[in-house]
């Protein structure tokens, strides 16, 4: 009775925001997702700058976040010592525990500046000079941009592709590593073989996990960002992205034209890709801990 | 005294497999009846059959009739809630709940049955324990956590807080298989001056204790998996146990197999 | 399908092969060290630029015009308070009796897809709650308000408890429920009675963590509730809450809005990071008692 509630909630919520989306994609249909101008003045709204900005910052989040949190799920699974094992996975814990709103204040006043006077230039200076990545790496004066979105991202969604992993590697079986170790394999051999190959799509599936998140995060990512409209290839320049312009726009926004509809089709676009990154990520890691039992 | 429980064709299914088949017995009040045979031979599913517990499980289920005196327990209106406030039952493995002192699980029953006038509670609670032989060694602990005992006096925790409620019928599931030698020395015990007051239903694994302690014995066997469990043989235990009239009962009982 | 080992595929000297690993392992470390260090530095600069903020008037007075000394956040406080206490009386009854269904009753289908509309819920970004509850609440309501915050965070909350709930339910042994009915208890009164308190500090547990969520969201409160210079207990009003404060005054101009808001972050973080330690150490402890 009460648990049906759960159901009616989520098909509540996807009710409210189809309708609202639905007079947006009435009036421009596909043309939302690929047109380049957001004019709330003249009611015109393509989402393409939000939708890139989203992809490459999780895409750099993605790109830092992923070996990081699968060396230290690796790592807590092979410390046997509970003197450095506890307190590392508490730290983890609590690394999930901070808000995003500390992160972003964190990001914007410490992380950013240093970055943008050290990371930036060395970026440009060395990897910039290189013919195929120069166009990614063109500074801008900007305060915000796209690459510090992204390893704020990064450093937010390593607790979750860790945990999860970590549970994942955890079911591989014991004995299937101590044959490795008695064939004579060194300890990171033994990894690669028995552990990893098992452990392979509940690690895939932890990491769209964490691709959920860095594509609904917020606030930090506002902050960081720059809240440049324009397609810019350089991840040094600023970006803007879907969850930050529904938070920028939705309170001024106004109620004659399609602004809200807009926002809310935006929404509605941001549930239904983390809808299927949940799903699949759920099936990856049931798979994985299925296979390995 | 207690009623006779009568057993008439029970059968236990699991969802379409029938894992129990036509159960005819007598339980004899006043007695200690066991309940033998090999591993999986569906003792401890005959005895949670009796107390209406074999249905708690998803897509389990039980048909034929047991009568308690002149009341069916598996009939529509009969509510498995009240049958269990007649016939009690006690577990293999001592489950006294964690949240509660020895006080507080001698008459958890009670309590959750809306009994809270103290000095009632005293008295039930002193009577069960005195049955179950534990009142001298726990009396002056009473409000010490249920938890924290030796396996054998957990279990005869167990044993008082099933008696507090003052069943007619006791179900013990393999009571003594968990403890060690001593505590089951001390079940046994238990189990003969309980037959003063309930009708005592053992089910255990152990041909010599049964032998040591029931007045009747009945003998289980599932030939194959393909069919289900059954009665075997059911008579008073010294002539089980020394003039069996099935083959079957024989060689188990010789030690041939099981 | 192969599950058994597969060979590495070439075979150097076992020496090199050593080094690789040590090599290997190193990296692990290396990786540990690299995911735990923004933490230090976080929480750092937080005290560092965060104490220097806290005074009495920060906790007592409202919010200050801008360049204007003093003043502080206790309308944000305050409005915090109001909105995640609404939302905690709503989703605890709401998130423990979903988890009462699944973990004591629920089988097959029906459980299945409450569960997995669960976690659906649990990783949906916040700031589409917020959208959610913006289109239903204020809309109707013409109004934003300090209600609609809680219905937002209820939306966030309801599916952690749930979760977490669940968990502590099952952890239970089964034979503590076999003893209570063969006691001849009813099975609602047993899952009251016994089941319950048994679980009883996980479920505080898994209070506390959705709590701790509720203190920090920010965007979901941006699109309900508004905020608010001043305080107001009225939850059909806008209300103002930490993070939205923090948020607000971050990106302003004025450096005395700015140190406000590490006072602000400071005093979230705290909360934040006691409730979370707490509800590990509860957890904890609780393991050892029922396992």
């Amino acid at each position: 009775m009460v648990a049906a509630g759960l159901i009616v909630l989520l098909a509540v919520v996807l009710w409210t925001l189809a309708q609202g989306a639905a007079p947006t994609f009435a009036t421009f249909g596909l043309d939302f997702f690929t047109g380049r101008q957001w004019d709330p003045v003249n009611n015109v709204y393509g989402a393409l700058p939000y939708i890139y900005g989203t992809l490459v910052t999780s895409a750099i989040a993605i790109a830092l976040a992923l070996p990081v949190s699968v060396g230290l799920a690796l790592l807590l699974n092979e410390v046997r010592s509970r003197l450095v094992r506890n307190p590392l996975t508490v730290l983890v814990d609590l690394l999930a525990a901070i808000p995003s709103i500390v992160y972003g204040l964190w990001g914007l006043f410490v992380m950013a500046p240093f970055l943008n006077k050290y990371l930036a230039p060395a970026l440009a200076g060395t990897l910039g000079r290189l013919p195929l990545l120069d166009s990614l790496f063109v500074p801008t004066p900007a305060v915000g941009n796209m690459l510090n979105a992204g390893i704020i991202l990064a450093i937010m969604i390593v607790p979750i592709i860790t945990a999860v992993s970590r549970e994942v590697i955890a079911t591989v079986p014991h004995d299937l590593r101590e044959a490795a170790l008695a064939l004579g394999a060194t300890r990171w051999e033994s990894i690669r073989m028995a552990v990893l190959p098992h452990a392979r799509s509940g690690i895939v599936g932890a990491t769209m996990l964490g691709l959920g998140r860095a594509l609904g995060e917020t606030i930090a990512v506002s902050m960081l960002v720059g809240n440049g409209l324009g397609i810019s290839t350089s991840l040094l320049s600023p970006g803007y992205t879907i969850p930050a312009v529904i938070a920028n726009e939705f309170r001024e926004a106004t109620s004659t034209g399609l602004q809200h509809s807009a926002l809310l089709a935006l929404a509605l676009v941001l549930v239904a890709i983390s809808f299927v990154l949940a799903a699949l990520s759920r099936l990856l890691v049931r798979r994985s801990e299925r296979m390995a039992s | 005294m207690s009623e006779a429980l009568s057993v008439q064709g029970l059968s236990a299914w699991y969802g379409n497999d029938r894992i129990l088949a036509d159960v005819d017995m007598q339980i004899r009040p006043g007695c200690v009846t066991a309940i033998i045979g090999p591993s999986g031979c569906g003792k401890s599913t005959l005895l949670r059959c009796l107390n209406r517990m074999h249905e708690e499980v998803r897509g389990a289920r039980a048909t034929g009739t047991v009568r308690f005196g002149d009341w069916d327990l598996y009939a529509p209106d009969s509510d498995p809630t009240d049958v269990r406030r007649h016939i009690g039952m006690v577990f293999q493995r001592p489950n006294p709940f964690p949240t509660m002192t020895v006080f507080e699980n001698v008459v958890a029953g009670l309590k959750l049955r809306g009994q809270y006038d103290r000095s009632n509670l005293h008295e039930r609670a002193e009577s069960a324990m005195r049955q179950a032989g534990v009142w001298e060694e726990l009396k002056d602990r009473l409000n010490k956590p249920g938890g924290r005992l030796s396996g054998g006096q957990q279990q005869r925790l167990c044993i008082a807080r099933a008696l507090a409620v003052e069943p007619q019928v006791l179900l013990m599931d393999e009571p003594a298989s968990a403890l060690d030698p001593i505590s089951t020395q001390q079940i046994e015990d238990t189990v003969q001056q309980l037959k003063e007051t309930v009708t005592v239903v053992v089910v255990t694994h152990n041909m010599q204790q049964a032998a040591r302690i029931s007045d009747y014995t009945a003998f289980m066997l599932r030939e194959s998996n393909e069919r289900p469990s059954q009665l075997v043989e059911y008579d008073e235990t010294r002539l089980m146990f020394t003039a069996p009239t099935d083959p079957r009962t024989e060689a188990y009982i010789t030690g041939r197999f099981g | 399908m192969t599950t058994g080992l597969r060979p590495p595929k070439r075979l150097h000297s076992i020496a090199a092969r050593k080094a690789k690993s040590a090599a290997f392992m190193g990296l692990l470390w290396a990786a540990g060290v690299v995911a735990v260090v923004p933490l230090f530095l976080l929480v750092g600069y937080v005290l560092m630029k965060g104490l220097p903020a806290l005074n009495a008037s920060f906790f007592t007075q409202t919010a200050p015009p801008p360049s204007v000394p003093g003043g502080g956040m206790s309308q944000a406080f305050l409005g915090t308070g109001l909105i995640v206490g609404i939302a905690t009386a709503i989703s605890v009854p709401l998130g423990v009796l979903t988890a009462v269904y699944l973990s004591e009753y629920g089988r097959g289908r029906v459980a299945a897809s409450v569960r997995f509309v669960a976690e659906i819920l649990l990783s949906t970004p916040s700031i589409v709650a917020g959208a959610f509850v913006w289109g239903i609440v204020v809309v109707a309501m013409h109004s934003f308000s300090a209600l609609a915050g809680s219905i937002a965070l209820t939306v966030l909350m309801w599916p952690i408890i749930t979760r977490a709930t669940e968990e502590s339910l099952r952890l239970v042994p089964n034979d503590l429920r076999e003893a209570a009915l063969a006691l001849g208890v009813p099975r609602w009164k047993m899952i009251l009675r016994i089941v319950i308190p048994t679980a009883g500090s996980g479920i505080l547990t898994a209070v506390m963590l959705a709590v701790a969520r509720g203190f920090g969201e920010t965007a979901p409160i941006l699109l309900t509730s508004l905020g608010n210079d001043f305080i107001n207990t009225n939850a059909l009003r806008p209300t103002d809450a930490v993070p939205l404060r923090i948020y607000t005054y971050a990106q302003s101009a004025f450096t005395q809005w700015q140190t406000l808001a590490w006072g602000g972050a400071i005093t979230l973080l705290a909360a934040v990071l006691v409730l979370s330690i707490l509800a590990r150490v509860l957890s904890d402890r609780q393991q050892r008692r029922i396992g």
